[in-house]
């Protein structure tokens, strides 16, 4: 069995935060969870694909996160107890449902997870989903510790029924990402089958239903007033008495305040927000008539510092209540950028910050691997386009090209958005354009893109780069592979071609990227095609297991690079850049044999034929 | 000044994707907590892949936040010479470093013309701001044991043969055991005595 099914009362693990909100939705007695992965919230799935079918309950990777969210609804609609997660960008994309389940209610409890990502380590922006639970009027609780994440979780799916409204649970990188002792609690069963009761007066939001529905809704939000002003995670901290400075903070930012306060001498009292929506306001407003000065310590948006504002002043307090005036409105916090604005507001000089090294140090940027085959397609793409097209990318490793000296990423904005903006420079511009999708996103929104290409008769090459997988986020399957959350082998599996020519393109071919002359000659007829043409370029993710042809000693090929025949030209690390790849002290390029793993494009890219292989007997 | 046995004990562990650097710092949690004692670790996930910088964090003791404040690192554990020079904001004269001398060359060196120091400039001034560089060819290490995929536990090894984290050596190996894959188990069990050994002799 696996550990984290464990029905020992009491037993102690070290969990990552990720793994915590699992077992919390475990022991709530789940019946159902849905997802589209997304970094950090992507080991939720992970680990539910390998427990689902143990566990009883029912996991899907969803095509998006749209579609993962009305899933899970149709199921807490019914009376199931349902989890949907993704990162913050993945609510942008199910705000759409989300907001109107605010309306129709759920009755089996309904928990979503987003997870926010200052500092983004792997996201297209900062965007603070704080302002989703004020928007759709769903309640909204954020852990700090792993040991939170699971409790919290499991107490989501009860304030969820409780009121008979979505639960939304905040997290960051720093609780998603934070591995800590949990200790786990009584594992309820989950429901199994539900008899769905119809109710279409309260279900079926047409304008006559709907104007009934936002009443109910605010109704539902003045009952969670009432429950957050009492909520258990919701702690002040400190002496009694008067104390001369109020903190106000919640989640990864705690962290840093109290290890701060721990080290300076101040008479400090701490709130700890556990549920910051709605926001306790009169909590807020006893809290900061106890203290002299008040300062809001918060990642990102000035979300807390506003209703502090606005308890203060419905309270009739006049204190000098800090927040962005003293700290970043981007980017994560730490506790030496904590320590200097509650020394500012004290009055003190914040200690300086270290001086950097004395050494010049070459970056180190995450870049497509050895063997990968983006890259053999972007170096195709490249020749044939003479370099001089616009490219228009979207978002997987594949983004990473942007990058010198491949460069073939020139505008994404979010999941799907290649399709859509190519067509737009088409019309724009006399300049060829490419647009580039990964075969996960494709599925998850390039379809009415494409769609809208052929009707509107929009001119580019638009290229699904099919690497068999969804690589960035960890290798989850997608709806053109034959696996599924539930750890099945044989889910049905969508042919790219026949999906691409069933939404009318005319004009579709399926290329071996590491087959680098007929990947070229097959973009250059491409590119001369009148209307949208697709080219899928079909390659294995080099990360997969299987995907290294290795031979029977399990040895890969290996190359060389002949130093006579080598001109220095640097044409393969300019136009190829294989990080195995390297100038040696002679100014020849050489190859690194521990990062090599024998896809033998690099040979096919050299013009003088200077690179062969030696050895091993992986092809 | 050197940490009180009450305050928290800080270690960052800093590498390149694909070297395991996460690997050891979840072990070092599970090791903990089979121990009876309190930690939080953090990591990246995601783009730190792919050839990037790896960094990860275990405090032990009574922490609130996974994270080393600037120079307050009792250990940093770099799995590479450059790597650990990047991560020298934790590092202060209270923190010992020990780092695997084995380069591993971006490929910005190739393609975008940045430089590599000479290891034995970054050992200097790695030096300079430390109370020690404990310096060991890990990778070296990881081969005598059988395989180089170990040079993290040699690294892991190294650490204990410091003596800064208070966990015997059995619960680690404990730790490494229900980690690893059991056909790795012996390799990795070598590799950490080997890595115990050399960080003694430093």
């Amino acid at each position: 069995m696996n550990e984290i099914l464990s029905k020992e009362v009491g037993k102690r693990m070290f969990l990552l935060g990720n793994d915590a909100i699992v077992r919390g939705a475990l022991e709530a007695g789940l019946d159902i969870a849905t997802t589209y992965p997304g970094t950090p919230s992507s080991e939720i799935g992970n680990t539910f694909n390998v427990i689902a079918k143990e566990a009883g309950i029912y996991f899907e990777f969803s095509t998006n996160e749209k579609v993962a969210l009305e899933v899970a609804a149709g199921a807490a609609i019914s009376g199931q107890r349902a989890m949907t997660f993704f990162k913050h960008v993945g609510l942008n994309v199910a705000s759409d449902p989300f907001m109107t389940l605010c309306y129709t209610g759920v009755k089996g409890g309904h928990v979503v997870i987003v997870a926010d990502d200052p500092a983004v380590f792997s996201s297209q922006n900062e965007q603070d989903s704080r302002y989703y639970a004020m928007l759709s009027g769903a309640p909204m609780i954020e852990p700090i510790f792993p040991q939170e994440c699971k409790d919290m979780v499991k107490g989501a799916f009860d304030i969820s029924e409780q009121l008979a409204i979505p639960v939304l649970v905040r997290t960051t990188t720093r609780v998603n990402h934070v591995s800590g002792p949990v200790e786990f609690g009584d594992m309820r069963a989950p429901r199994g089958k539900v008899h769905f009761d119809k109710n279409p007066m309260t279900l079926v939001p047409v304008p006559l239903v709907s104007k009934q529905r936002h009443p109910v809704l605010l109704e539902k939000m003045r009952k969670a007033q009432e429950l957050t002003e009492t909520y258990p995670y919701t702690t002040v901290e400190g002496k009694k008495g008067r104390a001369k400075l109020g903190i106000i903070t919640a989640g990864a930012s705690y962290g840093y305040v109290k290890e701060a306060v721990n080290r300076l001498p101040y008479d400090v009292r701490i709130m700890r927000i556990g549920m910051v929506h709605p926001m306790p306001v009169k909590k807020l407003a006893e809290f900061m008539g106890t203290v002299d000065k008040v300062l809001v310590v918060e990642e990102l948006e000035p979300y807390m510092e506003m209703w502090a504002k606005v308890a203060a002043k419905d309270a009739g307090l006049t204190q000098e209540i800090h927040g962005k005036d003293l700290l970043p409105r981007m980017w994560e916090f730490s506790r030496d950028i904590v320590t200097g604005a509650i020394m500012k507001v004290m009055g003190d000089k914040p200690p300086e910050a270290k001086k950097p090294l004395d050494l010049q140090l070459p970056a180190r940027p995450a870049t497509l691997c050895p063997g990968c085959p983006h890259r053999a397609t972007y170096y195709a793409c490249k020749v044939a386009t003479k370099d001089e097209a616009i490219y228009s990318s979207d978002i997987g490793c594949y983004t990473l090209a942007l990058l010198p000296p491949l460069k073939t990423a020139d505008l994404f904005l979010c999941m799907g958005s290649s399709v859509g903006t190519a067509a737009g420079f088409s019309k724009a511009t006399d300049q060829v354009v490419v647009g580039f999708v990964g075969d996960s996103t494709f599925f998850h929104s390039a379809i009415p893109g494409i769609i809208n290409a052929v009707h509107n008769r929009h001119k580019f090459t638009y290229v699904i780069l099919d690497n068999r997988t969804t690589a960035m986020t960890g290798h989850q399957p997608h709806p053109g592979t034959c696996k599924d959350g539930m750890g099945r082998n044989d889910a049905p599996s969508l042919d790219l071609e026949k999906v691409v020519r069933g939404l009318g393109v005319e004009w579709v071919r399926v290329v071996d990227p590491f087959d680098v002359k007929k990947t070229i000659e097959t973009f250059k007829e491409a590119l001369a095609h009148d209307g949208i043409s697709i080219i899928i370029s079909r390659r294995e993710c080099a990360l997969i297991e299987g995907a290294i042809k290795r031979g029977k000693d399990g040895t890969v090929p290996t190359y060389r690079v002949d130093k006579e025949k080598c001109k220095k030209c640097k044409r393969c690390l300019k136009m190829f850049a294989c990080p195995a790849l390297y100038v040696d002290e002679d100014g020849t390029v050489a190859i690194n044999d521990l990062l090599c793993v024998g896809c033998g494009v690099c040979a096919q890219v050299c013009a003088f034929g200077s690179i062969e292989k030696v050895g091993g007997d992986g092809k | 000044m050197s940490a009180k046995s009450t305050e928290a004990i800080n270690i960052q562990l800093a590498g390149v994707g694909g070297q395991g650097v996460l690997l050891i710092s979840s072990i070092i949690g599970l090791a903990c907590v089979k121990h009876g004692l309190q930690v939080l670790s953090s990591e990246i996930h995601g783009m730190a892949q792919r050839g990037g910088v790896v960094w990860s964090t275990v405090r032990v003791g009574e922490v609130y936040s996974p994270m080393i404040a600037e120079g307050e690192a009792d250990v940093l554990l770099a799995f590479e010479p450059v790597e650990a020079a990047r991560a020298t904001e934790v590092v202060s004269k209270r923190t010992e470093i020990i780092v695997n001398t084995r380069p591993i060359i971006p490929f910005t060196v190739g393609t975008w013309g940045h430089k590599y120091p000479p290891v034995k400039d970054i050992m200097k001034v790695l030096e300079g701001i430390s109370k020690k560089v404990v310096a060991i060819d890990a990778e070296q290490l990881a081969r005598d044991a059988g395989n180089k995929v170990a040079t993290n536990v040699v690294m892991l090894g190294a650490l204990m043969g410091r003596d800064i984290l208070q966990i015997p050596s059995e619960v680690m190996k404990k730790a490494i055991t229900e980690k690893v894959p059991k056909k790795a188990v012996e390799i990795n069990m070598k590799a950490f005595d080997l890595g115990v050994k050399a960080a003694k002799k430093a």
